[in-house]
C-alpha cells in the first residue's frame, strides 16, 4: 500500500524543484500526494482535506529562503502542521485524588483491559502508587478472568464480583474498597461498546456519573479507518473523555486514526500501546505520530538526497 | 450523514444528457467511497468503471445509473465470491472439515469461532472446537464458555500449551470420533511479527499430518472499522498460510467495512460471513449486493 509514496513525492518534488516561489500551479501536484498519503494512513476524508487546504495557504506565496528549496519548504510545513495538530507537547495523566479513579471506556477489542493493566503496572512500578483493578466488564465471556490473570501477572488486586451484573453497583462497590484497603488508585475496566448501542452507552455514562473519575480515557485501535471520527465523538459527546489510548501501534499500520480524532475531539492522546505484554506502554510522541502518519521519515530522507 | 438517495439523486441528476459523469458527482462518490474505507486505488478504479460505463451510454435513465454504480461495485468482489454459498453444508468426506482461524489482536476471531459453532450445530453438523490460543489471558476459559454455550465440545491443554500441540490433539480425537467440522482458534497476532507468523505456519503444518489436506479452510478475520491495514494483514496472513476464506467483524457498528472490496479484488479471496453483534447468533453469510447497498446507507 505504502510503497508508493516515495515514488509519488519524487515526482511532485521534480516538480517543485528549482522553482523561485511557491505557486498555485506548482504546488498542486504536491498537495495532490500529501492528501493520498493522509487518506492512505486512514486519516478521515474530510479532515485530510482541511489538512491539505491549510498547507496550501500557508505554502501560497512563501518565499524560498535562500538555504532551502521549494520542497523543503513544503515538507517543513507540512511536517510543523502536522505535529501541531498532534498536539504539540505531552499531557500527562492526573493520579491525584484519594484515590485517583481511571475509567476506561472504547470499542469490542480496542484493548481496554490489556490497557488497564498495563497502566497499573507503570503507575504502580514508576510512581509507586498502590492500584486496584475492576473487573466492571460482565457480558464478554471470561472478561473477569482476563482481567484477574493480567493481575496475577503484575501483583496488582483485581476487584470482581461475578455475581452481579451492574457496573455501576461494582464500581461503586470497588471504590469502596480501595478506600478501606488504602488503595491510592483505582483503574476501572469495561466492556466493549459501541458508540450507537443506545443502552451500553447509557450504562457508562451511569458508571461515570457514579464513581466521578480522576480520568476518563478513551482506548482506539490504531488501525482504525474512517469510522475513527464518528466513534470518537460519540464517546466523547457521551462522556467527555480527557484522554486517548492508541493501542497496536507495534504493527505497521501509519495511524492516521490519531488525527482525525485529535481534530475532532481536541483531546490529548495519552499513552501508546506497543504489545501484548504488560511492559508495553508508552507515553505518546506527538512528533513521531506525525512522522509516522505521512510517512515523514521517507519525506525527509527523500528531501536530504534532492 | 449522505443517504442512499442523496448519492444516487446527484448522480442521476448531472448525469442526464451528458456523455460524461461531471466533477461533482465524481467528488461525491469519492467521498462515500472513502469514508466507507474503500481505499484510494479502488475508489478510483470504481470511478473510472463508472465513467467507462457512462460514456457508453449517454442516454442514462435514474434507476439505470442507480443499478450501474451497484454493479460496478459489486463486480470486485464478484469474481471470487461466484455463487451463493450453501450456508453450513459441507463437502462430502471421509475426514472432519478444518477450519483454522487467524488475525490480529481481538478482531473477533473467538466470537466467530462461537457463532459459527452454533450455526454448524443448527445445521445438524457434528463440531469440535481447539483452544489453540494458549496465550492471551483467559483466552481457553473465552473458548470454553462459547463451547457450553453452543453445546459442542472443546479440546484444551491450557495455557502456555504448544498451539500445534493443541491443534494435532484436537484433530486426532474429530477423527476418532467422527467431527464433521473441526475449528481452531489462534492467538490474535499482528502480521508484522514474523516469529508468531512463522507459528501459525507450523500449526498448519501439524494439522496435516493428521489429516491430510488440513486446514481445509483457513478463515482470516477482518474487523469492520479497521481501514487500509487489512491490506497488509491479508497480504502476510495468506503468505504465512493461504487464507481462503474471509469474515468481517462488528458491522453492526458505524463501519462500513469498505476495504474489504479492495481486499477481496487484490487477493481473490471469498468473503464468507459477517458478525453483526456479539451474541451466538449474529453472524451472516455474506451477501454482497447487501453490503454493497449498505455503503450508501
Ligand atoms: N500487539 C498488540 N496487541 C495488543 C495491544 N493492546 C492489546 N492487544 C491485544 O488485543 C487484543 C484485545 O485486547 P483486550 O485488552 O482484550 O481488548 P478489550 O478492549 O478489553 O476487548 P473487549 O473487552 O472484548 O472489548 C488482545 O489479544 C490483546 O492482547 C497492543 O498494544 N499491541
Ligand atoms: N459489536 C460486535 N462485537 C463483536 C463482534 N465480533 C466480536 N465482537 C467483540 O469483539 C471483542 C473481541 O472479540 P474476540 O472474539 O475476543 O476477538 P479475538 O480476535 O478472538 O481476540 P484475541 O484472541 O484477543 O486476538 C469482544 O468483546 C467481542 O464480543 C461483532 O460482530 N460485533
Ligand atoms: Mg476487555
Ligand atoms: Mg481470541
Amino acid at each position: 500500500m505504502f510503497e508508493n509514496l516515495n515514488e509519488r513525492l519524487e515526482r511532485s518534488f521534480q516538480i517543485l524543484k528549482g522553482q523561485g516561489k511557491i505557486t498555485e500551479i506548482n504546488v498542486a501536484e504536491t498537495l495532490k500526494d500529501v492528501r493520498r498519503a493522509l487518506l492512505d494512513a486512514d486519516v478521515n476524508f474530510k479532515i485530510a482535506k482541511s489538512f491539505t487546504n491549510t498547507v496550501k495557504e500557508k505554502a501560497l506565496g512563501q518565499d524560498v529562503l535562500t538555504a532551502l528549496k521549494p520542497n523543503q519548504v513544503m515538507v517543513k510545513i507540512v511536517h510543523d502542521e502536522l505535529a501541531e495538530l498532534m498536539g504539540g507537547t505531552h499531557v500527562d495523566i492526573n493520579t491525584q485524588g484519594k484515590p485517583a479513579v481511571i475509567l476506561i471506556a472504547g470499542l469490542q477489542g480496542s484493548g481496554k483491559t490489556t490497557f488497564s493493566g498495563k497502566l497499573a503496572n507503570l503507575l504502580k512500578t514508576k510512581r509507586s502508587m498502590n492500584p486496584l483493578l475492576v473487573a466492571c466488564d460482565v457480558y464478554r465471556p471470561a472478561a473477569i478472568d482476563q482481567l484477574h490473570v493480567l493481575g496475577e501477572q503484575i501483583g496488582v488486586p483485581v476487584y470482581s464480583d461475578k455475581e452481579n451484573k451492574n457496573p455501576v453497583k461494582i464500581a461503586k462497590a470497588a471504590i469502596k474498597e480501595a478506600k478501606a484497603n488504602g488503595n491510592d488508585l483505582v483503574i476501572v475496566d469495561t466492556a466493549g461498546r459501541l458508540a450507537i448501542d443506545e443502552e451500553m452507552m447509557n450504562e457508562i455514562e451511569a458508571v461515570k456519573k457514579s464513581i466521578d473519575p480522576t480520568e476518563t480515557l478513551f482506548v482506539v485501535d490504531s488501525m482504525t479507518g474512517q469510522d475513527a471520527v464518528n466513534t470518537a465523538k460519540e464517546f466523547n459527546d457521551r462522556l467527555n473523555f480527557d484522554g486517548v489510548v492508541l493501542t497496536k501501534l507495534d504493527g505497521d499500520t501509519r495511524g492516521g486514526a490519531a488525527l482525525s480524532i485529535r481534530s475532532v475531539v481536541n483531546k490529548p492522546i495519552k499513552f501508546v500501546g506497543t504489545g501484548e505484554k504488560m511492559e508495553a506502554l508508552d507515553v505518546f510522541h506527538p512528533e513521531r505520530m506525525a512522522d509516522r502518519i505521512l510517512g515523514m521519515g521517507d519525506i525527509v530522507s527523500l528531501v536530504e538526497r534532492a | 450523514a449522505k443517504t442512499k438517495e442523496s448519492v444516487f439523486k446527484k448522480l442521476s441528476r448531472a448525469v442526464v444528457g451528458k456523455s460524461t459523469v461531471d466533477d461533482d458527482v465524481l467528488d461525491e462518490l469519492e467521498e462515500v467511497l472513502i469514508t466507507s474505507d474503500v481505499g484510494v486505488d479502488t475508489t478510483l478504479k470504481i470511478i473510472e468503471r463508472i465513467e467507462e460505463r457512462v460514456a457508453q451510454d449517454k442516454f442514462l435513465g435514474t434507476s439505470e445509473l442507480n443499478r450501474i454504480l451497484k454493479e460496478e461495485i459489486a463486480a470486485l468482489l464478484e469474481e471470487n465470491n461466484k455463487g451463493d454459498y450453501d450456508a453450513y453444508q459441507l463437502p462430502k468426506s471421509e475426514y472432519p472439515y478444518v477450519i483454522m482461524v487467524v488475525g490480529v489482536n481481538g478482531v473477533g476471531k473467538t466470537t466467530t469461532i462461537g457463532k459459527l459453532a452454533h450455526q454448524f450445530k443448527n445445521a445438524g453438523k457434528k463440531v469440535m472446537l481447539g483452544a489453540a490460543d494458549t496465550f492471551r489471558a483467559a483466552a481457553v476459559d473465552q473458548l470454553i464458555i462459547w463451547s457450553e454455550r453452543v453445546g459442542v465440545p472443546v479440546v484444551n491443554q491450557g495455557m502456555g500449551a504448544d498451539p500445534a500441540s493443541v491443534a494435532f490433539e484436537t484433530l486426532t480425537k474429530a477423527k476418532e470420533e467422527g467431527s464433521d467440522v473441526v475449528i481452531i482458534d489462534t492467538a490474535g497476532r499482528l502480521h508484522n511479527k514474523i516469529n508468531l507468523m512463522n507459528e501459525l505456519s507450523k500449526i498448519k503444518r501439524v494439522m496435516d499430518r493428521v489429516i491430510p489436506g488440513a486446514p481445509n479452510e483457513i478463515l482470516l478475520i477482518l474487523d469492520g472499522s479497521t481501514g487500509q491495514n487489512a491490506f497488509e494483514q491479508a497480504k502476510q496472513f495468506t503468505k504465512a498460510t493461504e487464507v481462503n476464506a474471509l469474515a468481517i467483524t462488528k458491522l453492526d457498528g458505524t463501519a462500513k467495512g469498505g476495504v474489504v472490496i479492495g481486499v477481496s479484488d487484490q487477493f481473490k479471496v471469498p468473503v464468507k460471513y459477517i458478525g453483526i453483534g456479539e451474541g451466538m447468533e449474529d453472524l451472516q453469510v455474506f451477501n454482497r449486493n447487501e453490503f454493497v447497498a449498505s455503503l450508501f446507507d
